[in-house]
Formats: structure tokens, sequence, C-alpha cells
């Protein structure tokens, strides 16, 4: 327990350390915000329709940014190597890891996330609505991208191949989450769709670790 | 089965199966294609029903064969055998090349019936693109790392969490269609499968699955082959 959260504390502090990462997420998913009005035409009407999902984009989009450095980092400067020979369990440090990812990036994210799609045309009281869902699809972005990252282990051209590796599986929080967004906005229960983002990160919390322990045990050797 | 496993065995099971299989493919294919062009004209779509008998096949073959993906990325990974990694790693180019054949045909197809290439709003056409961004992902993240047994078991893994996860991306992008109001064009396909139609799709069918098996037994193969001709090479580089 305690090499978990040692881990866990540790994660979290380099996160923080050299230049603030969690700032830098955010500040790509604002350029992101920005360039959407500059490339789709800056017609107010054009924009409200699709803020909430232009706002579940950029959110997807900003959460593979520092997957890479989860660990393969780690990997190279054998920390990975360490961690796998204490005496945590390697599912649990994935899992770890990838809350630690969460609370560090996905957190200010969905906090940065309210701010873009008012920004862009959705009503204020559709804010808590949009941090509640970008806070929960964070977290499942957090894991499913974990598992990239650790399968991505090893391999010559890491970042791009995790994006091509994870998107595919962010279509269903992607889904669910805009959905509960735009359920929101035409007076519906955002419940339903709120419920299956749930599902889907409570799914992810069941395979990454599996999956994501096997695939570093992999490129361990 | 288990037996099988043996790549020797494997090879000698199935090198007086190989002309079989392809005069089987092949006189499938031919009588597909001549029943295909034979089959009446729809009397609303006119000739254009007759790309039916690539899509249909090409779709739902292409599916099937990341079924076969995902399966032997499982005994690959759980028994750890090279026998069904090399059939993982056979069945992911054809599988692209089935599903890229079933967009290409399906937006042919969708020009003149739909009035449109390709509809956003669509449910299939969306998960048929997902199952070929699996494929690229799954060749991408094989080819990328250097050490082939390492990129076999990564891919491995990913093949399989892809086959758990395609079930929850179609669910979810069902889910997507009924929220958004489904274009109403859509529903004006033709009428229901007659028995003049039935026959040559079905064949056509039957003559794509054997095609696959056909391609798939050879590059399994050929795989085999490939990795002895390595191993061969390397004794003699450490010989030398």
């Amino acid at each position: 327990m305690s090499a978990l959260s040692i881990l866990f504390r540790r994660e979290l502090a380099l996160a923080w350390a050299g230049g603030g990462g969690p700032l830098l997420a955010c500040g790509f998913f604002l350029c992101l915000t920005v360039l959407v009005p500059l490339a789709a035409g800056g017609d107010p009407a054009g924009l409200r329709p699709v803020a909430g999902g232009v706002a579940w984009l950029a959110l997807a989009l900003s959460s593979i940014l520092s997957l890479e450095r989860l660990f393969e980092r780690d990997h190279e400067d054998g920390a990975l190597d360490l961690i796998a020979l204490g005496p945590a369990p390697l599912e649990l440090v994935v899992l770890a890891k990838a809350a630690a990812q969460w609370l560090a990036v996905g957190v200010p994210l969905a906090v940065t996330a309210p701010v873009a799609a008012i920004t862009l045309g959705l009503t204020p009281d559709q804010a808590p609505l949009v941090a509640l869902s970008a806070l929960i699809g964070a977290l499942g972005f957090a894991l499913t991208g974990a598992l990239g990252a650790a399968l991505a282990l090893g391999s010559k051209r890491g970042g791009l191949l995790i994006a091509v590796v994870v998107l595919p599986l962010f279509i269903p929080p992607v889904v669910f989450g805009a959905g509960a967004l735009e359920r929101g906005v035409n007076g519906l229960s955002p419940g339903p769709a709120l419920a299956l983002l749930t599902a889907y990160v409570l799914f992810a919390a069941v395979v990454t670790p599996f999956a994501g322990a096997a695939a570093i045990r992999n490129a361990q050797g | 089965m288990f037996g099988l496993a043996n790549p020797d065995r494997f090879l000698r099971f199935t090198h007086p199966l190989m002309p079989v299989v392809w005069t089987l493919a092949v006189v499938l294919l031919a009588a597909g294609t001549w029943l295909a062009f034979t089959a009446p004209e729809d009397f609303r779509q006119g000739d254009t029903v007759r790309i039916m008998f690539v899509h249909v096949p090409a779709a739902s073959v292409g599916l099937g064969i990341y079924l076969a993906l995902g399966v032997s990325s499982f005994f690959a990974l759980v028994f750890r055998h090279p026998l069904a990694d090399a059939a993982a790693r056979a069945a992911a180019l054809p599988g692209a090349a089935f599903t890229a054949l079933a967009l290409v045909t399906g937006s042919l197809w969708g020009k003149p019936m739909w009035g449109a290439w390709w509809v956003w709003g669509d449910a299939r056409l969306m998960s048929e693109l997902v199952l070929l961004l699996f494929y690229i992902g799954y060749m991408a993240l094989r080819a990328s790392i250097d050490d082939e047994t390492r990129a076999a078991r990564a891919a491995a893994v990913l093949g399989l969490v892809g086959l758990v996860n395609l079930p929850i991306i179609k669910f979810s992008v069902d889910w997507w269609n009924t929220l958004h109001q489904p274009a109403s064009l859509l529903r004006a396909d033709g009428p229901s499968v007659t028995a003049d139609i039935l026959a040559p799709l079905l064949t056509s069918m039957a003559a794509w699955a054997v095609f696959f098996l056909a391609v798939w037994l050879t590059a399994i193969r050929t795989e085999i082959i490939r990795r002895r001709v390595l191993s061969i090479r390397a004794r003699r580089a450490q010989e030398a």
C-alpha cells in the first residue's frame, strides 16, 4: 500500500515538475479551442451546436499529449524495472499511474473544458454538466491511454503510434460524453449518457491494469 | 486441434490442401461473379445492385477476419503458440484490404443510391471505418517494434483489446445514431431480398470466405517459412 502511495506521489511530482505539464496540457487545449472558430468560421450560430463536441474533441486530443511520458521515460532510465521488482504488483502500478495521470492532467483539463465550451457558445448553465462529464471522461482517457502507452513501449515512434492505437478506443467515451452534453442542451436528462460513460470508465479500469501490465512485462522481456 | 499447432505438421497437413482451397476459391468466385451478372436488375436500383455482391461479402468477411485475428491473438498470448501468432499476423493485411474494399464499394454504391459518397450519420459506415482503424493500429504497432517476439506479443494484446472493444464501439455508435436523427434517405433502400438476389449473394459470400481462407493459409505458410529462413540465416551467421 505504501509503495503504491509513494509511486502515486512520485507521479504527481513528476507531472508538475519541469514546466508544469498540466498547464501545458491546458494551454494545448485552449490552442485547439482557438483554432476551431478560425478554421470553421466565427459565426456564433454555427459554433453553438458544436461547442460541446469541440470541447470533447479537444479534451481527447489533450489527454493523449502527455501519454508518451507515462511509461516510456521510466522504461528508458530503468525506473520501470525497479518498480516491477518492487512490492506492488504491476497491475496496480498501471492503475496508480493512470490515476495520477488523471489527477495531474485530466482534472485540470476538465476544469478548463467548461470555459472553452462557453466561449464557443454553450450556455453557462450547462457548465457543471460539461465539467462533470469531462471529469469522468478524462479518467476513461487516462486509463485507455495508459494501455496505449504501455503497448507502445520500446517502439521507435512512440507518440504518433500511441495516438493511432488509442484514438479508436476513445470513441465510446467521446460519443457518450458529447451525447450527455447534447441531451443537456436539448433539455433531456443527461443521466443515461453519464451512466454509459461511467460504465465505459469502469470497463477500462478492469481491462487496462491487466493488459497494460502484460504489455509492460513483454517490453521488459 | 493442438496437434496442428506444430508448424511442421501444419506445413505438411496444409500442403496438399492448398491447391484444393485455391481451386475452390477460384471456382466459387467465378460462379459468384457469373450469378451476380445474371441476377435480375433491381427494379429501383437497376444495375447498381450488383455492387452488393462485392460489398456485402467484403464487409462481412472483413469483420469475420477480425474475429480470426482476435482469437489467434488469444491463443498466441495464452498458449504462446508461434503458429497462432503467424495466423494473427497473416490475417491483418487481408482484413484491412477487405474492409477498405467494403468502404470503397460502399461509397461507390452510396453515390447513386443515397446521393452521397459518405454519410457520417450512418452507424454501419462508422463501425466499418473504425474496424479499418483497428487493423491499421494493429499493423502500425507490429511494424514499429523492432524485436519480433515483443512486437508479436504487444500486437496480440492490442488484438485482444480490440476484440472486446469492437462490440462496445459498435454499441456506442448505434447509440449515437439514435441520438442524431438518422438520414431519411437511407430508408430508401430497395425491397427486401428475394431469392433471385439471395442465391448470388450467398454464393459470393461463400466465395469470399473461401478466398480469404486460401489467402490466409498461404500467408501463414509463407510466414512459417520466412521465420525458418531467418533462423537459418542467424545460425549461419553465428557459425561463420
